[in-house]
């Protein structure tokens, strides 16, 4: 294989994929990118077994060919070079180590073959979409924060997306909970998506994919299977592995008689969280929430440090009520509001507590309540 | 009580008597009081006050002590199924038994040895008879376990009117006297010496190790003897060519970092004699966890879920009861050739609930049942706080606010009539090793 490309595109398609490849391998060859050269691109592909990158890019090809070499090496030595330089691959006769060559600088990296490199096969997909980018990212932004890391419960690793219909109207719900909170979004649903297996999108694919979305105005590709997914951002092929497990009943989970209305400020509101929870000591302490009459007063009392109070206007009218939530959790959420006011549904000290974004009706947080 | 109470002690060129604590004035073998050749004598003698104490064949001196029988017999504590020594009196050990050999060996080695087995509800008893014998010394007991504890004697000198080092050697006869079981004592600067010399003499030693002598007297040791290097580490130690106490002494702190992590940085300070521990009384427990040894070994999840179930009721008893809770969730395996395999999973949130723990070892132990033969199960939980963050309500799991509560009217029935009282179908009618016998408090 030897191929001459420029130093921008290399970087660009390694920076898409070689955050695949994990740090800490007990196998070879997952260390490595794959590198193919064909026709007039390099394709470049990492894996970690569950979630595959590809992504070809523009090159002069004077002797096509394949090999791997260790993915994050090559990024670091490609991001160093200088800025506008072009980059030779060449690998030897043997195919043993592939030289990296740009104005003075040389490299040689070992190789391991292509043929060990696996190969996480699709399979056939049952469905087929496109959604805008920006509708994609929104989806996901708006959820992640809630994807639960707690190994016990699996299935809460990741993003569910699934249709819905809901006032005549089929949508595409993204949904993801921990326990504590759950988050909801949704985009109407786009053609083909009718009749889609609910999927569970694990999270590092979920973050990856995130940060593959630079532009918000292509159309991205959707296929789907009940195992895997497929998603062509661009020139990018993401190639995922689904969570294999069965995401609860959320629905149950909503509450619709939460008829205590409280509207506030979202700014003021986050920041005030944000001032008195300095002063509990770890992270996930509680704030407590006084609601009376067109007033809200946060607390945190941290036995070992002291107190901290704030006093709020906010537009309330039902019976004053006592609650405390994480303050993290509050942050989180307020976070992801694009409206300037949060509008929140509460019942008791004990009950979820709902939190609607008044810019955008597709979006939904559920907030379990602290004891305090 | 003694004569010596009220004489003024502060000249640490004179040694004193450890039968009858007379001071010795003189530079005499023996003792200028009772004959005694047992003095003791050194530099720092009057100066130092921390102290470990350690019982002297603790079971096998308690058993002897209630059969006069016994008394010039070698005496093996241990049995039940799973045959090994846990005691052995010191008549035994000069045949070459020891702790932790298995029985049918130690019987070889020492056919005529009386085998007794063991009586923990008796040990337990004696052992906190000596324990608060020591918490009249001192508020500054820090128990190890049921037989020994460091003691830090510093400020007391007006309350006895003693040094430390006379205060102790009195609490060792008086021990002896009261109890019937004899004790040995190290004193030193810090508990890694006051270990150390607490082994040296044994039995009925009281050894002393100052901190001009440390770095000397530890340079001649083994690796072994510094707290935390065992079997493993110490081959690891050996193949890097290091042996002795001394080789550490002359390496660099980067160069024992780099190497052993924070292992190595131990390595460095207690090579030197510097051990900055203090004797914390309360000292707070890392883990709470219960663990069983079966009569022969298991291997299918049948046989091995009742266990992990008792077990787990087991350690949520006790979080309930110091009102704990923990974050990890810590399952332990013994496979029948001996080797341990422990495996951790850390929940979301701080728990106390026999449901919770048992269900996490489950998905632990599910991975583990390969058809390999265990010979022990434990499970534990780590990572623990108080129980005011614990089990909250979750959004998902519908079903855990159930069983949580499904769980606390379990617990009030046991403690109302029994711990026999209700049992789940997990444990209800699977024989000896779902029924775990009621833990000794200790």
């Amino acid at each position: 294989m030897r191929v001459i490309l420029e130093r921008s595109n290399l970087l660009k398609s390694l920076n898409h994929v070689h955050r695949v490849v994990e740090r800490r391998n007990t196998i070879p060859i997952l260390s490595n990118v794959l590198l193919q050269a064909n026709g007039a691109s390099l394709e470049l592909k990492a894996t970690d077994l569950d979630l595959e990158i590809s992504e070809a890019t523009p090159a002069s090809v004077e002797q096509g060919g394949a090999t791997t070499v260790p993915a994050h090496l090559l990024y670091d030595i490609v991001r160093k070079l200088p800025d506008g330089a072009e980059v030779m691959l060449k690998t030897d006769e043997d195919g043993n180590a592939m030289s990296v060559v740009s104005g003075r600088s040389s490299f040689r990296l070992q190789c391991l073959p292509q043929s060990d490199f696996p190969e996480l096969s699709a399979g056939t997909f049952s469905h087929i979409f496109r959604l805008d980018a920006h509708a994609l990212k929104g989806l996901i932004e708006k959820t992640q924060f809630a994807i639960s890391t707690e190994e016990t419960r699996y299935y809460l690793n990741g993003i569910y997306l699934h249709t819905h219909e809901s006032g005549g109207k089929l949508m595409l719900r993204a949904v993801a909970t921990d326990g504590h909170r759950l988050a909801r979004a949704e985009v109407e649903a786009p053609a083909g998506s009718e009749g889609m297996p609910g999927i569970i999108i694990p999270r590092k694919t979920v973050s990856e994919l995130q940060k593959l979305i630079d532009d918000p105005d292509i159309a991205v590709t959707t296929e789907i299977s009940d195992t895997k997914m497929r998603l062509t951002i661009g020139g990018v092929i993401l190639t995922s592995k689904l969570i294999d497990g069965t995401f609860p009943d959320y629905q149950r989970v909503i509450p619709s008689g939460n008829d205590k209305q409280l509207v506030i400020d979202r700014q003021s509101f986050a920041a005030a969280v944000d001032r008195v929870s300095t002063i509990s000591s770890e992270r996930g302490r509680a704030v407590k929430l006084s609601i009376a009459d067109g007033l809200v007063t946060l607390a945190v009392n941290n036995p070992d440090s002291g107190s901290a109070v704030e006093e709020l206007p906010a537009d309330y009218a039902s019976d004053p009520i006592e609650i405390g939530f994480n303050a993290k959790y509050l942050l989180d959420v307020a976070a992801q509001l694009k409206g300037s006011e949060a509008r929140f549904m509460l019942a008791d000290a004990g009950s979820p507590t709902l939190i609607h974004d008044t810019a955008d009706e597709n979006a939904l947080y559920v907030l379990m309540p602290m004891r305090v | 009580m003694f004569a010596v109470k009220a004489m003024p002690v502060n000249d640490p060129s004179h040694g004193f008597c450890r039968d009858c604590l007379a001071l010795q004035r003189g530079a005499g073998p023996r003792c200028h009081a009772c004959g005694s050749p047992r003095l003791l004598r050194h530099p720092e003698l009057y100066k130092l006050h921390l102290a470990h104490i350690d019982c002297d064949a603790f079971y096998a001196a308690v058993e002897k002590r209630d059969n006069p029988d016994l008394k010039d017999k070698p005496v093996i504590i241990g049995g039940g199924k799973r045959g090994v020594v846990s005691t052995c009196c010191y008549i035994a050990r000069i045949h070459g038994v020891r702790s932790a050999m298995p029985m049918f060996k130690a019987l070889e080695a020492c056919p005529e040895a009386v085998v007794v087995k063991p009586d923990m509800e008796k040990y337990v008893r004696v052992g906190r008879e000596v324990r608060s014998m020591m918490q009249a010394l001192t508020p500054l007991v820090e128990p190890i376990s049921i037989d020994e504890a460091f003691l830090d004697l510093d400020g007391t000198e007006r309350l006895h009117g003693l040094p430390p080092a006379l205060v102790l050697a009195r609490f060792a006869v008086a021990v002896e006297k009261e109890i019937g079981i004899t004790v040995s004592a190290g004193l030193s600067y810090c508990k890694f010496l006051a270990k150390i010399a607490s082994d040296f003499r044994k039995p009925r030693g009281f050894a002393v190790i100052g901190e001009a002598e440390a770095v000397g007297f530890l340079a001649e040791q083994p690796v072994t003897m510094i707290w935390g290097v065992g079997k493993a580490f110490a081959a690891t130690l050996e193949s890097d060519g290091i042996r002795s106490i001394g080789q550490l002494q002359r390496m660099d702190r980067n160069d024992l970092m780099r190497r052993y992590g924070t292992m190595g940085s131990r390595l460095y300070h207690l090579s030197r004699g510097q051990d900055d521990r203090r004797v914390s009384p309360d000292h707070e427990a890392k883990s709470v966890s219960a663990e069983t040894t079966f009569d022969s070994d298991l291997a299918s999840t049948t046989d091995l879920v009742p266990v992990l179930r008792a077990l787990s009721e087991k350690v949520s008893a006790r979080l309930k009861k110091a009102r704990i809770a923990g974050r990890t969730v810590v399952l332990k395996l013994k496979t029948q050739d001996f080797k341990t395999r422990t495996r951790n999973r850390q929940l979301a949130d701080p728990t106390r609930l026999a449901d919770r723990i048992f269900q996490t070892g489950m998905q632990l132990l599910e991975k583990e049942t390969d058809g390999t033969k265990y010979r022990l199960l434990g499970i534990g939980v780590s990572d623990l706080s108080d129980d005011e963050r614990a089990d909250p309500p979750d959004l998902v799991d519908l079903q855990s606010r159930k069983r949580a509560l499904a769980e606390s009217a379990i617990d009030t029935l046991r403690d109302k009539f029994g711990r026999k009282a209700v049992e789940t179908g997990y444990t209800f009618g699977k024989g000896r090793n779902a029924h775990p016998p009621e833990p000794i408090e200790d």
